[in-house]
């Protein structure tokens, strides 16, 4: 049977199953939200009005068994940045949707009562249905719940208060195989979802398969795939240390934004580095390798345990360490791991509201290093929605306008992550350039300006950063469409079976001939959707820069400010 | 001749995160990798005084000198 489209209204309250038109077919995942999205949204349209939409899409190949293919992907236009935005997330929803035969869901229209609802997929179709228990719960209160109602392995899309709240740092959670939660984080797509008034979304698991056009290929190329990711060293040391090994690199390379982006040193790093945190876990029983995804190879999550030996987090990530750790000068990882709780239940992205409490605290609100005063204020301010609660539940830009702040790390208003764009220059054009804010993992040229993956491109230099971040950019977009999770990108880079081998898998899946260069040609279409989007909504290239701090004041050690010029960074787009 | 040693990661293990070591001059980085016992094979990054560096490098005095196995994230 063909994958078809469910179309969810929210303003009739009515559902409708549609063919996948003909431009649709070989889109998957951030393609397809972003098609979708350019597609039938207008680009000026109100985030969070009626005219905006909220695509959910797995990958190409999420539903089947190959390795690592669990992503889901979700868009709409950002009520943070104001651009086209996607996020993706493991869990189990993604494989649960393409079993189904759901190639995407769009949801439009903004009910025109106050009434909150839920939406219940299963193999007869979606139902609409009105939800009140659960309303103003956190995400985990939702997944029990559905636990109960439905049945253990029932996946589950869901907004906690932020996203009811309509706050820009909502993200969208999405249960996990353990009942925990991974995140579409970045760029308040939670508040999105609360915009339409739909609290969760469940998927009942059915025993259908997804269609192979070629089985036998498809096994031998998948058997290829996983063998890249396994025997490569950095998923060895991502299942070890997990993604927070990097605090100590980052650290000795002097791009560790600390302090609210102060200083490129955090004095506090062994405490919160991937070496103590995997001491810490091994020491407290928690499980150093946790798969956020069925069929995940790599296994970077993590079961974090306080000292009383119970659950405290997983899926417990260098970004979020990061800031909550040395931007914000909190040298404790047990309140960093509750705070990490606290936002995935809330619904909060890690990134942008750890950033915010950093710009917070510069103004005052509360001290540096106040681990415990984020936790409360999470709890007591954000989840509440008081009027300060709502300032940083809506970003770091937000914090920086109400209290007077100019030393605000935001590209597009959306925060910019864990390494400092002053001394790592090729993640400075990505900041600038992509077509969604300042997001790391939209090319993520640490790989190459740091860890030594893919080549060496110096990272203080201005020569080859805007080469090595279009050709990230473009092979993300690509990967992004696939379902697979970005970490295959290092197998990717210098494993030269792993990609021939990925191709190989879409091939098999749906009977066609890709090439490479097929797949480099769909990423700089999406880039390029991407980007036309956001000039239809007013954005032009003096948009694509960062910060004037960042060329204003050097950081250390090394004492670079940012210089790379304006016109440097628009050739960028000279594709 | 006056330099630290500083080890990540798994290269920890049975060693030591910092040491201070007194070398000869004309040691270089690979020599270093090769009087702990760590297959160079394994290494991912080096790094002298928070700057990338190469095997064949030699330090100088007072220089702090980083050894990560091959690691990423994101």
């Amino acid at each position: 049977m063909a994958d078809k489209i469910y179309r969810i209204n929210m303003s009739t309250l009515s559902t409708a199953v549609e063919e996948v038109p003909a431009q649709w077919q070989g889109h998957g995942g951030r393609g397809l939200t972003s098609t979708i999205i350019a597609a039938e949204v207008e680009p000026s349209c109100h985030p969070l009005g009626p005219g905006n939409k909220l695509v959910f899409a797995p990958g190409l190949l999420s539903g089947t068994t190959a390795a690592n293919s669990g992503r889901l992907s979700c868009g709409a236009k950002s009520p943070l940045t104001g651009t086209i935005k996607e996020a993706n997330a493991g869990g189990t929803s993604a494989q649960l949707l393409a079993r189904l035969g759901i190639k995407a869901l769009i949801i439009e229209g903004l009910p025109q009562e106050e009434r909150w609802y839920s939406l219940a997929i299963d193999e007869q179709g979606i139902t609409i249905n009105e939800e009140t228990e659960l309303i103003g719960k956190g995400n985990y209160a939702v997944i029990e719940a559905m636990g109960q109602r439905i049945g253990a392995k029932t996946g589950v899309i869901s907004i906690g208060q932020a996203g009811e709240l309509k706050m820009s740092g909502a993200n969208i959670s999405i249960k996990d195989p353990d009942a925990r939660i991974r995140s579409c984080g970045r760029g308040g797509l939670g508040a999105v979802m609360g915009s339409k008034r739909i609290k969760y979304i469940s998927i009942v698991p059915t025993d259908k398969k997804v269609a192979i056009a070629d089985p036998e290929a498809f096994k031998a190329a998948n058997r290829t795939f996983a063998k890249a990711l396994v025997d490569n060293p950095i998923s060895q040391a991502l299942g070890q240390y997990g993604t927070n090994v990097l605090v100590n690199i980052i650290n000795e390379a002097g791009a560790l934004p600390t302090r609210n982006f102060t200083t490129g040193q955090f004095e506090g790093h062994e405490e919160i580095s991937g070496e103590t945190m995997y001491d810490t876990i091994v020491e407290r029983g928690g499980k150093p390798k946790h798969n956020c995804h069925a069929g995940c190879v790599i296994n970077c999550s993590q079961v974090y345990n306080g000292p009383d030996k119970e659950y405290r987090t997983s899926g417990f990530e260098y970004e979020s360490i990061w800031a909550m750790g040395a931007d914000c000068c909190v040298d404790n990882l047990d309140y960093i791991a509750q705070a990490d709780n606290l936002m995935d239940d809330i619904g909060l992205d890690t990134i942008e509201t750890s950033v915010a409490f950093g710009v917070a605290m510069e103004a005052g609100v509360l001290e540096f290093g106040d681990g415990a005063g984020i936790c409360r204020m999470l709890s007591e301010e954000i989840a509440q929605g008081t009027p300060l609660g709502r300032i940083i539940g809506n970003g770091a830009g937000s914090v920086g306008r109400a209290f007077g702040v100019t030393r605000v790390p935001v590209v597009k208003n959306q925060a910019i992550p864990a390494y400092d764009p002053r001394a790592i220059k090729g993640i400075g054009i990505t900041y600038a350039t992509s077509t969604q804010g300042a997001d790391h993992t939209m090319g993520y040229t640490i790989a190459t300006n740091i860890l030594g993956v893919g080549g060496s491109v110096d990272p203080l230099s201005h020569e080859g950063q805007v080469e090595l971040s279009r050709n990230l950019q473009i092979a993300t977009a690509a990967i992004d469409s696939t379902g697979m999770c970005l970490f295959i990108a290092f197998a990717a880079l210098d494993d030269a079976n792993c990609l021939p081998a990925l191709i190989e898998m879409i091939n098999a899946r749906f009977g066609i001939n890709l090439t490479a260069d097929d797949v480099t040609n769909l990423g700089k279409t999406i880039l390029k959707t991407e980007r036309a989007f956001n000039q239809a909504a007013g954005f032009t290239n003096l948009d694509d820069r960062l910060p004037e701090f960042f060329s204003q004041e050097p950081i250390a050690p090394h004492n670079v400010v940012w210089d790379i010029p304006g016109e440097k960074i628009d050739t960028f787009w000279d594709f | 001749m006056k330099i630290t040693v500083k080890l990540f990661a798994y290269f920890r293990e049975n060693r030591f995160l910092r040491e201070d070591q007194d070398l000869p001059a004309g040691t270089t980085v690979g020599d270093i990798i090769s009087s702990l016992g760590i297959d160079p094979e394994e290494v991912g990054v080096t790094m002298i005084n928070s700057r990338h560096c190469a095997l064949d490098q030699a330090v100088q005095e007072n220089d702090q000198v980083a050894i990560f196995p091959v690691i990423g994230g994101g």
